[in-house]
Protein backbone atom coordinates (compact mmCIF):
# COMPACT_ATOMS: atom_id res chain seq x y z
CA UNK A 1 0.00 0.00 0.00
CA UNK A 2 0.95 3.60 -0.68
CA UNK A 3 1.93 5.32 2.69
CA UNK A 4 -0.70 7.74 4.01
CA UNK A 5 -1.32 8.87 7.95
CA UNK A 6 -4.57 7.49 9.80
CA UNK A 7 -6.15 10.50 11.69
CA UNK A 8 -8.68 8.76 14.40
CA UNK A 9 -11.37 10.83 14.86
CA UNK A 10 -13.28 10.46 18.42
CA UNK A 11 -16.36 12.60 17.65
CA UNK A 12 -18.14 14.23 14.26
CA UNK A 13 -15.93 17.53 14.92
CA UNK A 14 -12.59 15.84 14.54
CA UNK A 15 -14.04 14.41 11.26
CA UNK A 16 -15.05 17.94 9.83
CA UNK A 17 -11.70 19.83 11.03
CA UNK A 18 -9.84 16.69 9.17
CA UNK A 19 -11.83 17.32 6.51
CA UNK A 20 -11.79 20.81 6.54
CA UNK A 21 -8.09 21.05 6.45
CA UNK A 22 -7.43 18.11 3.97
CA UNK A 23 -10.69 17.53 1.83
CA UNK A 24 -9.40 16.62 -1.52
CA UNK A 25 -6.41 14.50 0.04
CA UNK A 26 -8.61 12.49 2.35
CA UNK A 27 -10.55 9.24 2.60
CA UNK A 28 -12.85 8.55 4.81
CA UNK A 29 -12.72 5.29 6.49
CA UNK A 30 -15.72 3.31 8.57
CA UNK A 31 -15.40 -0.77 7.79
CA UNK A 32 -12.30 -0.67 4.88
CA UNK A 33 -14.19 -3.01 2.67
CA UNK A 34 -14.27 -1.12 -0.30
CA UNK A 35 -11.66 1.18 0.79
CA UNK A 36 -8.94 -0.99 1.74
CA UNK A 37 -8.98 -2.95 -1.71
CA UNK A 38 -8.44 0.26 -3.80
CA UNK A 39 -5.69 1.50 -1.30
CA UNK A 40 -3.98 -2.00 -2.06
CA UNK A 41 -4.42 -2.13 -6.13
CA UNK A 42 -3.30 1.73 -6.24
CA UNK A 43 -7.06 2.66 -7.33
CA UNK A 44 -6.67 5.21 -4.59
CA UNK A 45 -3.80 6.82 -2.96
CA UNK A 46 -4.51 9.66 -0.26
CA UNK A 47 -2.24 11.16 2.14
CA UNK A 48 -4.76 11.11 4.78
CA UNK A 49 -6.99 8.54 6.21
CA UNK A 50 -9.44 9.60 8.55
CA UNK A 51 -11.06 6.42 10.42
CA UNK A 52 -14.56 6.94 11.45
CA UNK A 53 -14.64 3.84 13.51
CA UNK A 54 -14.62 5.40 16.87
CA UNK A 55 -17.29 7.91 16.48
CA UNK A 56 -20.24 6.96 18.43
CA UNK A 57 -22.72 9.07 16.83
CA UNK A 58 -22.35 6.68 13.56
CA UNK A 59 -21.97 3.53 15.65
CA UNK A 60 -25.72 3.89 16.73
CA UNK A 61 -29.32 2.11 15.55
CA UNK A 62 -31.93 3.85 17.19
CA UNK A 63 -35.55 2.73 16.83
CA UNK A 64 -37.48 6.07 18.44
CA UNK A 65 -39.79 4.47 20.38
CA UNK A 66 -41.60 3.08 17.11
CA UNK A 67 -41.65 6.24 15.57
CA UNK A 68 -38.33 6.20 13.02
CA UNK A 69 -35.41 4.50 12.35
CA UNK A 70 -31.83 6.83 12.47
CA UNK A 71 -29.49 4.39 11.56
CA UNK A 72 -25.62 5.68 11.93
CA UNK A 73 -23.18 5.66 8.78
CA UNK A 74 -20.73 3.61 10.39
CA UNK A 75 -23.51 0.58 11.70
CA UNK A 76 -22.22 -2.73 10.17
CA UNK A 77 -23.99 -4.64 7.78
CA UNK A 78 -24.10 -7.47 10.39
CA UNK A 79 -25.77 -5.06 12.96
CA UNK A 80 -28.93 -4.44 10.79
CA UNK A 81 -28.88 -8.29 9.72
CA UNK A 82 -29.56 -9.22 13.65
CA UNK A 83 -30.98 -6.47 15.50
CA UNK A 84 -34.08 -7.62 16.20
CA UNK A 85 -36.19 -4.07 15.81
CA UNK A 86 -34.55 -3.71 12.20
CA UNK A 87 -35.69 -7.25 11.57
CA UNK A 88 -39.36 -6.75 13.15
CA UNK A 89 -40.00 -3.60 11.24
CA UNK A 90 -37.82 -2.79 8.65
CA UNK A 91 -37.01 -6.69 7.33
CA UNK A 92 -36.04 -5.50 3.45
CA UNK A 93 -33.26 -3.55 5.19
CA UNK A 94 -32.05 -6.03 7.54
CA UNK A 95 -32.63 -8.39 4.25
CA UNK A 96 -29.99 -6.31 2.49
CA UNK A 97 -27.34 -6.19 5.53
CA UNK A 98 -27.39 -10.15 5.48
CA UNK A 99 -26.90 -10.25 1.90
CA UNK A 100 -23.63 -8.02 1.48
CA UNK A 101 -20.39 -10.40 1.62
CA UNK A 102 -19.18 -13.23 4.43
CA UNK A 103 -19.38 -12.73 7.77
CA UNK A 104 -15.95 -11.12 7.58
CA UNK A 105 -17.04 -8.74 5.44
CA UNK A 106 -20.42 -8.06 7.15
CA UNK A 107 -19.01 -7.33 10.47
CA UNK A 108 -16.85 -4.52 8.85
CA UNK A 109 -18.96 -3.47 6.38
CA UNK A 110 -21.09 -0.23 6.85
CA UNK A 111 -24.20 1.43 5.69
CA UNK A 112 -22.58 4.53 5.25
CA UNK A 113 -19.56 3.10 3.33
CA UNK A 114 -22.77 0.87 1.18
CA UNK A 115 -24.11 4.38 0.07
CA UNK A 116 -20.65 6.61 -0.31
CA UNK A 117 -19.35 4.10 -2.79
CA UNK A 118 -22.10 4.84 -4.69
CA UNK A 119 -22.22 1.22 -6.99
CA UNK A 120 -24.84 1.24 -9.01
CA UNK A 121 -25.86 -2.18 -7.69
CA UNK A 122 -25.24 -1.36 -3.55
CA UNK A 123 -27.59 -3.74 -1.79
CA UNK A 124 -28.56 -1.05 0.94
CA UNK A 125 -30.27 1.09 -0.87
CA UNK A 126 -33.00 -0.16 -2.79
CA UNK A 127 -34.72 -0.70 0.74
CA UNK A 128 -33.63 2.59 2.18
CA UNK A 129 -34.95 4.22 -1.03
CA UNK A 130 -38.16 2.30 -0.55
CA UNK A 131 -38.69 2.97 3.27
CA UNK A 132 -38.07 7.37 1.91
CA UNK A 133 -34.74 7.39 4.11
CA UNK A 134 -33.41 10.73 3.86
CA UNK A 135 -29.21 11.11 4.29
CA UNK A 136 -28.20 13.64 7.27
CA UNK A 137 -24.72 15.31 5.96
CA UNK A 138 -22.53 17.03 8.49
CA UNK A 139 -20.54 20.11 6.61
CA UNK A 140 -18.50 23.38 7.44
CA UNK A 141 -21.85 24.93 7.66
CA UNK A 142 -24.04 22.66 10.11
CA UNK A 143 -26.56 19.94 8.91
CA UNK A 144 -28.26 19.08 5.84
CA UNK A 145 -30.59 16.36 4.89
CA UNK A 146 -31.15 14.60 1.37
CA UNK A 147 -33.55 12.64 0.22
CA UNK A 148 -31.67 9.40 -0.58
CA UNK A 149 -33.28 9.82 -4.02
CA UNK A 150 -31.44 12.86 -4.64
CA UNK A 151 -28.18 11.47 -2.93
CA UNK A 152 -26.72 9.69 -6.16
CA UNK A 153 -25.64 11.86 -9.03
CA UNK A 154 -24.26 9.24 -10.90
CA UNK A 155 -21.69 5.90 -10.98
CA UNK A 156 -19.64 6.23 -7.77
CA UNK A 157 -20.72 9.89 -7.29
CA UNK A 158 -23.55 11.43 -4.78
CA UNK A 159 -24.21 15.10 -3.63
CA UNK A 160 -21.48 15.00 -0.84
CA UNK A 161 -18.99 17.87 -0.77
CA UNK A 162 -15.12 16.87 -0.03
CA UNK A 163 -15.72 18.50 2.91
CA UNK A 164 -19.13 16.87 3.87
CA UNK A 165 -19.69 13.89 5.72
CA UNK A 166 -22.48 11.39 6.06
CA UNK A 167 -23.61 10.91 9.49
CA UNK A 168 -26.99 8.78 9.57
CA UNK A 169 -29.68 7.59 7.56
CA UNK A 170 -33.41 8.93 9.32
CA UNK A 171 -36.83 7.72 7.91
CA UNK A 172 -40.13 7.35 9.36
CA UNK A 173 -41.46 4.06 10.64
CA UNK A 174 -43.90 2.02 7.68
CA UNK A 175 -46.68 2.23 10.17
CA UNK A 176 -49.48 -0.66 10.85
CA UNK A 177 -50.04 -2.95 8.29
CA UNK A 178 -47.00 -2.64 6.47
CA UNK A 179 -44.53 -5.22 5.04
CA UNK A 180 -41.49 -5.06 2.99
CA UNK A 181 -38.54 -7.45 1.29
CA UNK A 182 -35.38 -6.96 -0.54
CA UNK A 183 -34.42 -9.74 -3.07
CA UNK A 184 -31.27 -9.85 -5.46
CA UNK A 185 -29.84 -11.98 -8.42
CA UNK A 186 -26.30 -13.41 -8.11
CA UNK A 187 -25.35 -16.48 -10.10
CA UNK A 188 -23.94 -17.69 -7.17
CA UNK A 189 -25.08 -17.18 -3.63
CA UNK A 190 -22.65 -15.82 -1.22
CA UNK A 191 -20.15 -13.19 -2.28
CA UNK A 192 -21.15 -11.78 -5.43
CA UNK A 193 -22.56 -8.58 -6.23
CA UNK A 194 -26.29 -8.05 -7.85
CA UNK A 195 -27.14 -8.59 -11.27
CA UNK A 196 -30.43 -6.62 -10.15
CA UNK A 197 -31.77 -5.67 -6.46
CA UNK A 198 -35.25 -5.11 -6.04
CA UNK A 199 -37.03 -3.50 -2.76
CA UNK A 200 -40.97 -3.35 -2.85
CA UNK A 201 -42.13 -1.90 0.61
CA UNK A 202 -46.27 -1.92 1.02
CA UNK A 203 -49.06 -0.28 3.29
CA UNK A 204 -52.46 -1.63 3.33
CA UNK A 205 -55.78 0.28 4.27
CA UNK A 206 -59.05 -0.55 4.29
CA UNK A 207 -58.32 -3.36 1.74
CA UNK A 208 -56.38 -1.35 -0.49
CA UNK A 209 -52.91 -0.19 -0.46
CA UNK A 210 -52.24 2.80 0.56
CA UNK A 211 -48.43 3.14 -0.07
CA UNK A 212 -46.25 1.38 -2.44
CA UNK A 213 -42.77 2.07 -2.73
CA UNK A 214 -40.62 -0.11 -5.25
CA UNK A 215 -36.38 0.63 -5.62
CA UNK A 216 -34.64 -0.97 -8.38
CA UNK A 217 -30.22 -1.42 -8.22
CA UNK A 218 -27.95 -2.26 -11.06
CA UNK A 219 -30.34 -1.12 -13.53
CA UNK A 220 -29.05 2.47 -13.74
CA UNK A 221 -26.28 4.39 -12.88
CA UNK A 222 -27.76 5.32 -10.07
CA UNK A 223 -30.32 2.65 -7.58
CA UNK A 224 -33.74 4.77 -8.38
CA UNK A 225 -37.45 3.90 -7.77
CA UNK A 226 -40.40 2.65 -9.94
CA UNK A 227 -42.52 5.33 -9.20
CA UNK A 228 -45.09 4.27 -12.00
CA UNK A 229 -45.07 0.84 -10.67
CA UNK A 230 -45.79 2.40 -7.29
CA UNK A 231 -48.75 4.43 -8.72
CA UNK A 232 -50.16 1.68 -10.40
CA UNK A 233 -50.97 -0.16 -6.97
CA UNK A 234 -52.20 2.67 -5.03
CA UNK A 235 -55.59 3.19 -3.90
CA UNK A 236 -56.14 0.09 -5.75
CA UNK A 237 -56.81 -3.45 -4.12
CA UNK A 238 -53.54 -6.02 -4.69
CA UNK A 239 -54.48 -8.89 -6.67
CA UNK A 240 -51.90 -11.07 -8.40
CA UNK A 241 -53.31 -9.58 -11.96
CA UNK A 242 -52.08 -6.09 -10.43
CA UNK A 243 -49.08 -7.18 -8.86
CA UNK A 244 -48.19 -8.58 -12.35
CA UNK A 245 -48.60 -5.36 -13.90
CA UNK A 246 -46.47 -3.26 -11.42
CA UNK A 247 -43.93 -5.81 -12.01
CA UNK A 248 -44.20 -4.91 -15.63
CA UNK A 249 -43.83 -0.96 -15.55
CA UNK A 250 -41.05 -1.91 -13.00
CA UNK A 251 -39.19 -3.30 -16.02
CA UNK A 252 -40.10 -0.32 -18.21
CA UNK A 253 -38.35 2.20 -15.55
CA UNK A 254 -35.00 0.24 -15.25
CA UNK A 255 -32.49 1.71 -18.07
CA UNK A 256 -29.90 -1.19 -17.70
CA UNK A 257 -26.29 -1.94 -19.54
CA UNK A 258 -25.23 -5.35 -20.28
CA UNK A 259 -21.97 -6.26 -19.19
CA UNK A 260 -20.39 -9.60 -17.91
CA UNK A 261 -22.88 -9.94 -14.90
CA UNK A 262 -25.67 -10.17 -17.57
CA UNK A 263 -27.22 -8.67 -20.45
CA UNK A 264 -29.68 -6.22 -20.72
CA UNK A 265 -32.29 -7.89 -21.93
CA UNK A 266 -31.60 -10.37 -18.99
CA UNK A 267 -31.53 -7.73 -16.43
CA UNK A 268 -35.06 -6.06 -17.34
CA UNK A 269 -36.46 -9.77 -16.61
CA UNK A 270 -34.84 -9.99 -13.65
CA UNK A 271 -36.28 -6.66 -12.77
CA UNK A 272 -39.72 -7.81 -13.42
CA UNK A 273 -39.56 -11.40 -11.71
CA UNK A 274 -37.77 -9.93 -8.89
CA UNK A 275 -40.39 -7.05 -8.61
CA UNK A 276 -43.76 -9.92 -8.77
CA UNK A 277 -41.84 -11.74 -5.64
CA UNK A 278 -40.87 -8.89 -3.55
CA UNK A 279 -44.12 -7.75 -3.94
CA UNK A 280 -45.77 -10.70 -2.98
CA UNK A 281 -43.51 -11.13 0.16
CA UNK A 282 -44.33 -7.28 1.19
CA UNK A 283 -47.87 -8.23 0.70
CA UNK A 284 -48.09 -11.16 3.11
CA UNK A 285 -45.84 -9.46 5.24
CA UNK A 286 -48.41 -6.30 5.38
CA UNK A 287 -51.29 -8.54 5.75
CA UNK A 288 -49.75 -11.02 8.86
CA UNK B 1 5.06 9.65 9.13
CA UNK B 2 6.06 7.68 12.60
CA UNK B 3 5.17 4.73 13.67
CA UNK B 4 2.24 4.75 16.15
CA UNK B 5 1.97 2.46 19.29
CA UNK B 6 -0.69 -0.04 19.35
CA UNK B 7 -2.41 -1.48 22.40
CA UNK B 8 -4.20 -4.63 22.13
CA UNK B 9 -5.50 -7.62 23.80
CA UNK B 10 -4.43 -10.50 21.50
CA UNK B 11 -4.86 -13.81 22.84
CA UNK B 12 -6.32 -13.06 26.03
CA UNK B 13 -2.40 -10.99 26.44
CA UNK B 14 -2.24 -7.26 26.45
CA UNK B 15 0.53 -6.25 24.15
CA UNK B 16 1.68 -3.28 22.63
CA UNK B 17 3.45 -3.31 18.76
CA UNK B 18 4.66 -0.56 16.43
CA UNK B 19 2.58 0.00 14.08
CA UNK B 20 2.81 1.99 10.67
CA UNK B 21 -0.70 3.78 9.54
CA UNK B 22 -0.61 1.41 6.64
CA UNK B 23 -0.19 -1.97 8.54
CA UNK B 24 -3.39 -3.79 8.44
CA UNK B 25 -4.76 -6.27 11.20
CA UNK B 26 -3.35 -8.81 9.43
CA UNK B 27 0.41 -7.15 8.93
CA UNK B 28 0.92 -6.12 12.85
CA UNK B 29 -0.15 -9.78 13.91
CA UNK B 30 1.98 -11.42 11.32
CA UNK B 31 5.16 -9.54 10.58
CA UNK B 32 4.82 -7.72 14.09
CA UNK B 33 3.73 -10.36 16.57
CA UNK B 34 4.72 -13.42 14.93
CA UNK B 35 0.97 -15.01 14.58
CA UNK B 36 1.04 -16.37 11.42
CA UNK B 37 -1.90 -18.48 11.54
CA UNK B 38 -3.77 -16.21 10.20
CA UNK B 39 -2.68 -16.19 6.22
CA UNK B 40 -2.99 -13.37 3.48
CA UNK B 41 -4.70 -15.26 0.45
CA UNK B 42 -6.19 -12.54 -1.71
CA UNK B 43 -5.81 -9.57 0.65
CA UNK B 44 -9.08 -7.93 -0.40
CA UNK B 45 -11.82 -9.97 1.72
CA UNK B 46 -12.74 -12.73 -0.50
CA UNK B 47 -11.21 -15.85 0.79
CA UNK B 48 -11.23 -15.91 4.26
CA UNK B 49 -7.54 -17.11 4.82
CA UNK B 50 -6.95 -13.74 7.41
CA UNK B 51 -10.52 -14.68 9.88
CA UNK B 52 -9.68 -13.33 12.85
CA UNK B 53 -11.84 -12.23 15.89
CA UNK B 54 -12.03 -9.06 17.25
CA UNK B 55 -14.08 -8.14 19.81
CA UNK B 56 -15.67 -12.23 19.63
CA UNK B 57 -16.76 -11.34 15.43
CA UNK B 58 -15.14 -13.03 12.49
CA UNK B 59 -13.64 -10.18 10.43
CA UNK B 60 -11.42 -9.81 7.54
CA UNK B 61 -8.07 -9.07 9.55
CA UNK B 62 -6.47 -7.79 6.04
CA UNK B 63 -9.34 -5.47 5.46
CA UNK B 64 -8.67 -4.00 8.83
CA UNK B 65 -5.85 -1.13 9.76
CA UNK B 66 -4.03 -2.30 12.66
CA UNK B 67 -4.47 1.05 14.30
CA UNK B 68 -8.58 0.37 14.41
CA UNK B 69 -7.79 -2.55 16.35
CA UNK B 70 -6.80 -0.09 19.38
CA UNK B 71 -7.81 -1.16 22.78
CA UNK B 72 -10.02 -4.15 21.02
CA UNK B 73 -9.85 -7.91 22.30
CA UNK B 74 -8.23 -9.78 19.63
CA UNK B 75 -7.95 -13.84 18.85
CA UNK B 76 -6.38 -15.58 16.33
CA UNK B 77 -6.23 -19.37 15.31
CA UNK B 78 -3.15 -19.42 17.92
CA UNK B 79 -5.54 -18.66 21.25
CA UNK B 80 -8.33 -20.81 19.92
CA UNK B 81 -6.52 -23.85 21.26
CA UNK B 82 -3.10 -25.10 22.58
CA UNK B 83 -1.10 -28.37 21.93
CA UNK B 84 -2.86 -30.94 24.40
CA UNK B 85 -5.68 -28.54 24.84
CA UNK B 86 -7.21 -28.19 21.65
CA UNK B 87 -10.28 -27.08 20.65
CA UNK B 88 -13.72 -29.49 20.13
CA UNK B 89 -13.55 -28.27 16.84
CA UNK B 90 -9.57 -28.85 16.17
CA UNK B 91 -10.29 -32.36 17.70
CA UNK B 92 -12.85 -32.79 14.70
CA UNK B 93 -10.94 -31.24 11.88
CA UNK B 94 -8.07 -34.06 13.04
CA UNK B 95 -10.26 -36.76 13.64
CA UNK B 96 -12.21 -36.51 10.31
CA UNK B 97 -8.89 -35.67 8.77
CA UNK B 98 -9.85 -31.93 7.65
CA UNK B 99 -6.63 -30.36 6.66
CA UNK B 100 -5.45 -31.31 3.12
CA UNK B 101 -3.08 -28.52 2.09
CA UNK B 102 -3.82 -26.49 5.20
CA UNK B 103 -3.73 -23.04 4.30
CA UNK B 104 -7.62 -21.99 4.60
CA UNK B 105 -8.08 -24.16 8.05
CA UNK B 106 -6.88 -21.42 10.71
CA UNK B 107 -9.59 -18.94 8.54
CA UNK B 108 -12.04 -21.44 8.22
CA UNK B 109 -11.83 -22.88 11.98
CA UNK B 110 -12.23 -19.08 13.62
CA UNK B 111 -15.20 -18.65 10.91
CA UNK B 112 -16.67 -22.16 12.36
CA UNK B 113 -15.89 -20.97 16.71
CA UNK B 114 -17.73 -17.51 15.81
CA UNK B 115 -20.58 -19.58 14.62
CA UNK B 116 -20.88 -22.11 17.52
CA UNK B 117 -20.70 -19.57 19.69
CA UNK B 118 -24.05 -17.17 18.18
CA UNK B 119 -25.27 -20.81 17.22
CA UNK B 120 -24.02 -23.54 19.11
CA UNK B 121 -26.66 -26.41 16.94
CA UNK B 122 -26.17 -24.95 13.61
CA UNK B 123 -27.64 -27.44 10.83
CA UNK B 124 -25.83 -28.58 8.13
CA UNK B 125 -26.96 -25.37 5.66
CA UNK B 126 -26.14 -23.17 8.62
CA UNK B 127 -23.08 -24.57 8.42
CA UNK B 128 -22.36 -24.09 4.42
CA UNK B 129 -23.61 -20.41 5.24
CA UNK B 130 -21.83 -19.81 8.10
CA UNK B 131 -18.37 -20.31 6.59
CA UNK B 132 -19.37 -19.19 3.12
CA UNK B 133 -16.96 -16.50 3.53
CA UNK B 134 -14.16 -19.38 3.59
CA UNK B 135 -12.34 -20.52 0.13
CA UNK B 136 -10.83 -23.88 0.35
CA UNK B 137 -8.74 -24.76 -2.83
CA UNK B 138 -8.93 -28.23 -2.01
CA UNK B 139 -12.39 -27.98 -1.87
CA UNK B 140 -12.56 -30.32 1.09
CA UNK B 141 -15.94 -28.56 2.52
CA UNK B 142 -18.04 -31.75 2.42
CA UNK B 143 -15.75 -32.98 5.66
CA UNK B 144 -15.05 -29.24 6.95
CA UNK B 145 -19.30 -29.48 7.96
CA UNK B 146 -19.56 -33.03 8.91
CA UNK B 147 -16.52 -31.90 11.48
CA UNK B 148 -18.31 -28.81 12.06
CA UNK B 149 -21.21 -30.69 13.00
CA UNK B 150 -19.91 -33.35 14.94
CA UNK B 151 -17.83 -30.66 17.15
CA UNK B 152 -21.36 -28.94 17.74
CA UNK B 153 -23.25 -32.07 18.85
CA UNK B 154 -20.34 -33.06 21.28
CA UNK B 155 -20.48 -29.49 22.76
CA UNK B 156 -24.03 -30.02 23.31
CA UNK B 157 -23.85 -33.20 24.86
Amino acid sequence: MKRFEVIQAGNVEDCLRALAAHGPEAKLLAGGTDLLPQLKNGLLAPRYVVDLSRVARLRTIDLDGGRGLRVGAAVTARELELDQGVRARYPALAESGALVGSVQVRNLATVGGNLCNAAPSADMAPPLLALEAEAVIAGPRGERRVPLSSFFTDVRRTVLAPDELLLELVMPAPGPRSGGNYLRHTPRRELDIAVVGVASQLTLSDGVCARARIALAAVAPIPLRATAAEQALEGRPITTELIQRAAGLATEAARPISDQRGSAEFRRHLVGVLTRRTLTTALARARS
Amino acid sequence: MAKQALSFTVNDEAVEVLVQPWDTLLDALRERLGLTGPKEGCGTGDCGACTTHVDGKPVASCLMLAIQARGRTVRTIEGLGRLGALHPLQEAFVRHGVPQCGFCIPGVLMAAAALLAENPRPTPEEIRYGIAGNLCRCTGYTTMITAISEAATAAAR
